[in-house]
């Protein structure tokens, strides 16, 4: 115990050890933060969902930060509805069955970009009678552009840029920019916009919701993909996947190639025979191919990946290398007092040879996460990605499979790829400065 | 030849014979000899000629070259030989026999406290707790003179003699009735000879406990031993009581080799044995001194008989 807390003290004399567990700590927050905020299932459901979770998304919309270094500002995203409230509403009964409801939404557009679409879902309950509804645009110049009158079903969807009937009357094709700039003109007019609709209903009883989805160029903390699903969830996810994958691949790996190769050491004749033999085979497996033949064949679930990664890494050219240490300390004088005074072979390899491995083994396995999380990320891009799961990796192949890059969405493929960087430096500062702790003959050289 | 195992110890024609490149090297080659309670052997031979190869054998501390290990050992009765190992290393280490390893002061666990590595036989074979093993090992610590606040030290800490003084602790802790030490003094400054070898008399009064002790230090074994042995060639030529043998031994290796001892206040150079002692690998045929031997006769490449004369035997056909 107070070796541990003599080695932490030393650790906090690197400030790039101090950086490294910083960032270590900030992605385990993260991780921690993500499971809290968007249960599994939920996370599930989100990335999994289509249209009917993510219709209120644009879709290859770039994180709105850009407006940050943008010269002309893109227009951000946002949805309003009557349900709750964020939309305003005025009912007002004509008669016993009539009533007349007023929803409006004023909202100020300084941006100067129009725009990609907007959409009004209606929502309303009658028994017989149908409701009836208008829609009408007022801009910051005073216009009231009558946009549309409708009965309408118990749902009903407008989408602004498809109205045949706007288009005739507005003389354009495209009426989201005429909608918004003043006429003759081509530039968006900055101003407060309101939106109207008035809805009559014709029953008792009978009720109207409206949703106004506004999809600009923009949305949120990370942006949209194809699918219009919100790229938060998968930045979120992915660090506890990625930190469940790295670390229980490389602790896992570690620990058994250690204990095997001690065993092989210690007990030697055929064991060790059997495990050098079998090492040997799996050096000259093609790792890659295998998992990818596992990936195609069998399953892709991150945890049947998991498994075969540590399977094929257990047998790697690290039992060598520890063996030659083992075979080296198994020979030592106290290992052979040891023997004398009666002590099991199990106790012998489990605290007296292994041990004295775990200095080396720690900053190896540290420097070792990294590795497998960014394997883990390379097999999504070969299309071997957990299906199910959203993670960094996932993310980079949906970019890259739709052409992020040669469309210019590089900030689908630059978040994911930031965030691998990042861990991959966290865990390699903390891991080279516990090197040289652990290994005194790096200091100073 | 086959006597009933009446003694503490007795040990019949132990043979550990290991593989090596050039063939078979007879290291212990048909050992015999008996140990009472209490009593203390000293094994006496010049480097190479199987001592501790002999205490390898009876704690069956086997290399993986081994080509032959047989013989009978009894055990306070009980015939040792014929257990299997886990038998062995649950019995016999440490709770019959333990060791004091050559040059038991570097084999000690670098990375282990000294108390923590004493406590260890006795966590293995009393199936004590931590906290009760540790009480034991500052009562051993006691017992060889080390203070008891150096249970939470470690190895590197320590000099030679402490160090020695802890595998010696280590081998007392679960109070075996035997206890074989290789060299125990060698590379100690005389004080801290005389120190250890004072500890020993005292265990051996106070607790009882018999010894085995291998050594090519004449003289200072001359302190503790009961009996003396005389080893040849993997071989035991001549035992006897050490007030016997001392004054006059009866081999003429024996002779000789107490000859090789320099004496205080004397003109005389100390003698040396001309020649080499034989191979291992290939020991000549009868008597194995033969070669280097004063009083060699045409007999001597016959395989010499043991002759009993009063307490002491002597494998030598001079006295047939």
């Amino acid at each position: 115990m107070n070796t541990l807390r003599a080695s932490v003290q030393r650790l906090l004399d690197y400030p790039s050890a101090v950086l490294g567990m910083l960032v270590v700590l900030l992605l385990v927050f993260t991780a921690i933060y993500a499971m809290i905020k968007i249960p599994y299932s939920e996370a599930i459901r989100m990335w999994r969902g289509g249209e009917e979770v993510w219709y209120q998304n644009p879709k290859f919309a770039p994180p709105a930060w850009i407006n940050l270094f943008a010269r002309s500002k893109f227009s951000e995203s946002f949805s309003v509805r009557t349900s709750d409230g964020t939309m305003e509403k005025v009912a007002e009964p004509a008669d016993e069955n009539t009533t007349t409801y007023t929803m409006t939404y004023n909202f100020d557009f300084q941006y100067d970009m129009y725009p990609q679409e907007m959409i009004l879902y209606v929502t309303s309950e009658f028994k017989e009678k149908q409701p009836f509804i208008s829609i009408e645009w007022l801009t910051p110049d005073e216009r009231k552009i009558r946009i549309a009158n409708s009965a309408i079903g118990q749902e009903f969807t407008y989408r602004f840029s498809q109205d045949e009937k706007l288009k005739t009357r507005l003389k354009s094709k495209d009426v989201i920019p005429v909608l918004f700039s003043l006429p003759e003109e081509n530039k968006p007019l900055k101003g407060k916009y309101q939106l109207l609709v008035t809805g009559t209903t014709f029953e008792a009883g009978s009720n109207i919701n409206v949703e106004f989805v506004f999809h600009g160029q923009v949305y949120g903390l990370a942006g949209t993909d194809h699918a219009r699903r919100d790229l938060v969830v998968p930045l979120l996810w992915g660090a506890p996947v990625a930190l469940a994958f790295g670390l229980i691949a490389s602790l896992g790996t570690a620990i058994l190639t250690l204990i095997i190769s001690a065993l092989g050491a210690w007990y030697g004749g055929w064991v060790d025979e059997l495990i050098q033999r079998i090492t040997e085979i799996n050096l000259i497996l093609p790792f890659l191919s295998i998992l990818i033949l596992i990936g195609t064949f069998y399953s892709r679930s991150i945890w049947v990946i998991l498994g075969a990664t540590i399977a094929l890494s257990i047998f790697s050219g690290a039992i060598k290398s520890y063996r030659a240490t083992f075979v080296q300390l198994k020979e030592s004088m106290y290992i052979e007092a040891a023997r004398a005074y009666g002590a099991s072979s199990s106790r012998i390899v489990f605290l007296y040879l292994i041990p004295r491995m775990i200095p080396l083994l720690i900053p190896g396995l540290v420097l070792s996460v990294p590795s497998f999380v960014f394997l883990e990320a390379g097999l999504a891009v070969l299309g071997l990605g957990d299906p199910v799961l959203p993670t960094w990796g996932k993310m980079i192949d949906d970019a890259n499979r739709n052409g992020a890059l040669f469309r210019g969405y590089y900030y689908w493929i630059l978040e994911p790829t930031v965030l691998l960087m990042i861990t991959g430096l966290g865990f390699a500062m903390l891991g080279f400065a516990l090197d040289r702790i652990f290994n005194p003959k790096l200091r100073g050289l | 030849m086959i006597s009933s195992p009446t003694q503490f110890l007795q040990i019949q024609d132990l043979k550990l014979h290991f593989r090596a490149l050039k063939g078979i090297v007879r290291a212990v080659d048909g050992v015999d000899f008996e140990l009472a309670t209490n009593r203390a052997v000293v094994i006496l031979g010049e480097s190479g000629c199987g001592k501790t190869s002999l205490s390898k054998a009876l704690l069956r501390l086997l290399p993986r070259n081994v080509e032959k290990y047989e013989g009978k050992v009894y055990l306070q009765g009980s015939d040792v030989m014929a257990f299997d190992d886990e038998e062995f290393r649950h019995n016999v280490r440490w709770l019959g026999i333990s060791l004091v390893p050559q040059a038991a002061m570097n084999s000690l666990n670098p990375v282990m406290k000294v108390g923590d590595q004493v406590a260890e036989p006795a966590l293995i074979h009393l199936g004590l707790t931590k906290t009760e093993a540790m009480s034991l090992v500052q009562k051993m610590f006691q017992h060889v003179g080390v203070p008891r606040d150096f249970v939470d030290r470690y190895p590197f800490e320590l000099s030679g003699g402490m160090r020695q003084r802890i595998a010696l602790a280590m081998a007392l802790v679960t109070s075996p009735s035997l206890i074989v030490l290789d060299e125990p003094t060698s590379a100690l400054d005389l004080l801290t000879q005389a120190n250890i070898m004072n500890v020993l008399k005292r265990i051996k009064r106070e607790l009882g406990t018999s010894f085995i002790l291998i050594t090519h230090d004449i003289a200072t074994s001359s302190e503790l031993a009961d009996e003396v042995a005389i080893m040849y060639a993997g071989q035991i030529v001549e035992t006897g009581h050490a007030k016997d043998f001392f004054p006059a031994p009866l081999h003429p290796y024996s002779q000789m080799l107490m000859a090789s001892v320099p004496r205080l206040r004397s003109d005389s150079d100390p003698m040396f044995i001309t020649g080499q002692p034989p191979s291992l690998l290939n020991p000549p045929k009868g008597c194995r001194f033969a070669a280097r031997c004063p009083f060699r006769m045409e007999k001597c490449s016959e395989e010499p008989p043991v002759i009993q004369k009063d307490h002491r035997k002597v494998k030598c056909w001079l006295y047939s």
